[in-house]
């Protein structure tokens, strides 16, 4: 055998090592995730039932559902986005309007994307310092501050790239118009992103309704119904915390309801942001 | 758009009736300008804030223990005596495992994404993957506690044990009772929720090698590995790290997938099996239970010192994937 063709089948060799190894990693990254998936859907449905939605968080030892925790997190969820989501749009319309190439938005841009993916516990810590010890005590509006933090980056970011997607001729044609770019942004700019500004608003549900760590000494936990905003609220991912680590089965088994209720939550959020966004791409 | 259209008039106002329509859009167009700006300002004062009180609640801590805070690793509420260096280890330990296995699987399964899979499976992996990448870290927090360290204390730490027992270094890194927690078990689970981040960032990075270039490579007859490890990567390198960076940023802070199995123990061990803490699980177990000022603030100095550590990671990721953004011309 020549030395070429003997070199030509080392390197067949090693493609065929390195690419096995490459598709390896895939089956075993993917067993992984699929696995978790797995047994979360097993031991939470098995724990479904109609209770979980209609009785309230129970004493040690004794059945009860999740009531107070579902509502809680739904109350803390719609303040919070409804106080993050505006604030990123407008933040995100300089980025991508009026100061698209100015320095603060450079340095904004920056610090935004550090924001985004910045410990969530920290940001906990910083509510609980400006919000809790100030009031005193804590409660469900800590909670909701601490999480329309954490939405306003991810809306800041999704809303930038939305505006950046429209044409900008669609731009010059309302400006020859005669109109102010303030019009021009919200009758032209938002209307043509609508489908991608929402997405991000999903975006940023998604990842605040699993969100625990700032929750943890901002909204603390209550093993009651409430809707006083100014008192400690419960919520599903603090409830699971709480229930899981517990020596009691039945505790145990409402967090794994609860754990399969947020993942069928985000999952469904995530993935219907993400048929928005391809319907937006093609329109 | 019918609203804006300034109505034609012929009489003899018209001309001062337009010159109060242009000065009204001119004013609220000022407005809207002013609004957004100080939206963007908002966002830098969020930064501003969180520094400035996380060192605000932290400083009776440095005042009382001063540099000492970084070095001991003594953590007792009954004696008020705090020092950090335990929780700093357990983060930087634990986050070390978890990109120790993360990033050789996640290039590898991106190398797979982009180079050799099917591409009718392509979209639908990659959609799963990021989709993954979306659930929260409790649900792995709770997997690994019910499932995971139950697995591993009966199946593979007693294996690791017998394995490592006589080994000389490697026997202290696996000595002691399968306890399931611990520091071993918190890397693992970091590493599996780390996975899909490093995985969906090198797809994307890999996606910016321009076509042409890994075409005439396959063209001079490369074969699919020549042309990962000749083209794709060396011009991918700064993105590959900057993903990397991002991928660690999560681990530092990851707070509740670690809090379920670290053990919480504020000790250094040389063990990987032993139970640990890191910073972000001693606030999550202990900050509403802090009794007394200095206890608190302790907590809150660690906050400090992992904001302080994810900050520059962070930093440097967004850097090293801003030049690959420049390199590749978007």
């Amino acid at each position: 055998m020549s030395s070429a063709s003997v070199r030509f089948s080392a390197r067949r060799r090693r493609n065929a090592i390195w690419m096995g190894l490459s598709a390896a990693a895939a089956a075993f990254g993917l067993a992984w995730l699929f696995l978790i998936l797995g047994v979360l859907f097993w031991q939470g449905f098995s724990g479904l039932s109609f209770a979980v939605f209609t009785q309230m968080t129970p004493p040690p030892g004794s059945s009860g559902g999740l009531l107070n925790a579902i509502a809680g997190s739904l109350f803390l969820t719609v303040i919070g986005v409804a106080v993050g989501a505006p604030l990123g749009m407008l933040a995100g319309t300089y980025l991508a309007e009026y100061g698209r190439y100015s320095r603060l938005a450079l340095v904004v841009r920056f610090i935004n994307d550090i924001l985004l993916s910045a410990p969530s516990i920290v940001i906990g810590l910083f509510v609980y310092e400006i919000v809790v010890v100030p009031m005193g005590h804590f409660s469900a509006i800590a909670g909701c501050i601490a999480l329309a933090v954490l939405v306003v980056p991810v809306v800041v970011r999704t809303t930038e790239d939305m505006l950046n997607l429209v044409p900008n001729t669609l731009r010059e044609a309302g400006a020859s118009l005669g109109m102010p770019r303030s019009l021009v942004i919200r009758r032209i700019g938002y209307r043509a992103a609508r489908a991608g500004l929402l997405t991000g608003v999903l975006l940023a549900v998604a990842r605040i309704s699993g969100e625990t760590a700032p929750l943890l000494f901002t909204a603390l936990n209550n093993q009651f119904w409430s809707t006083d905003p100014t008192q400690p609220i419960s919520s599903l991912p603090v409830v699971i915390f709480q229930f899981a680590l517990s020596p009691y089965k039945e505790w145990q088994q409402l967090a794994w309801t609860g754990a399969l209720i947020i993942t069928l939550a985000v999952l469904a959020l995530s993935i219907l942001a993400r048929s928005l966004a391809a319907r937006g791409a093609n329109q | 758009m019918a609203e804006i259209v300034v109505h034609g008039q012929t009489t003899q106002s018209s001309a001062s009736a337009r010159a109060a329509r242009i000065r009204s859009f001119a004013l609220s167009d000022a407005f809207f300008h002013r609004l957004t700006q100080a939206a963007a300002l908002a966002v830098l004062l969020i930064l501003g804030g969180v520094i400035v009180s996380l060192i605000d609640g932290s400083l009776p801590a440095f005042q009382k223990f001063g540099f000492g805070f970084f070095v001991s690793q003594v953590w007792n509420p009954v004696t008020n005596k705090f020092g950090a260096l335990a929780p700093i280890y357990g983060t930087v330990i634990t986050s070390a495992i978890a990109m120790l296995i993360a990033v050789p699987v996640g290039l590898g399964v991106a190398v797979f994404l982009t180079e050799i899979c099917p591409p009718p499976l392509r979209r639908p992996i990659g959609i799963a993957i990021e989709l993954l990448a979306g659930i929260p870290s409790i649900i792995y927090g709770i997997w690994g506690l019910f499932v995971f360290a139950p697995f591993l204390q009966q199946h593979v730490q007693p294996g690791l044990i017998a394995l490592f027992g006589n080994v000389p270094v490697l026997s202290s890194l696996f000595a002691g009772p399968p306890y399931g927690i611990g520091m071993l078990t918190a890397g693992l689970i970091l590493a599996i929720m780390v996975l899909p981040f490093v995985t969906s960032i090198s797809r994307d990075v890999f996606d910016t090698v321009p076509p042409m270039l890994k075409e005439s490579a396959y063209g001079i007859g490369c074969t699919t590995w020549e042309v990962v490890r000749n083209v794709v990567i060396p011009f991918t390198r700064i993105g590959v790290v900057g993903g990397v960076m991002l991928g660690l940023g999560r681990a530092l802070g990851e707070t509740m997938a670690v809090t379920f199995v670290i053990g919480n123990a504020h000790r250094i061990s040389p063990s990987l099996l032993a139970p640990g803490t890191t910073i972000s699980a001693s606030i999550a177990n202990e900050f509403t239970e802090a009794v007394g000022d200095l206890y608190t603030s302790s907590l809150i100095a660690l906050g400090l010192i992992l904001f302080m550590i994810t900050f520059v990671v962070l930093a440097i990721a967004r850097i090293m994937l801003m030049r690959l953004e420049i390199q590749a011309g978007r």
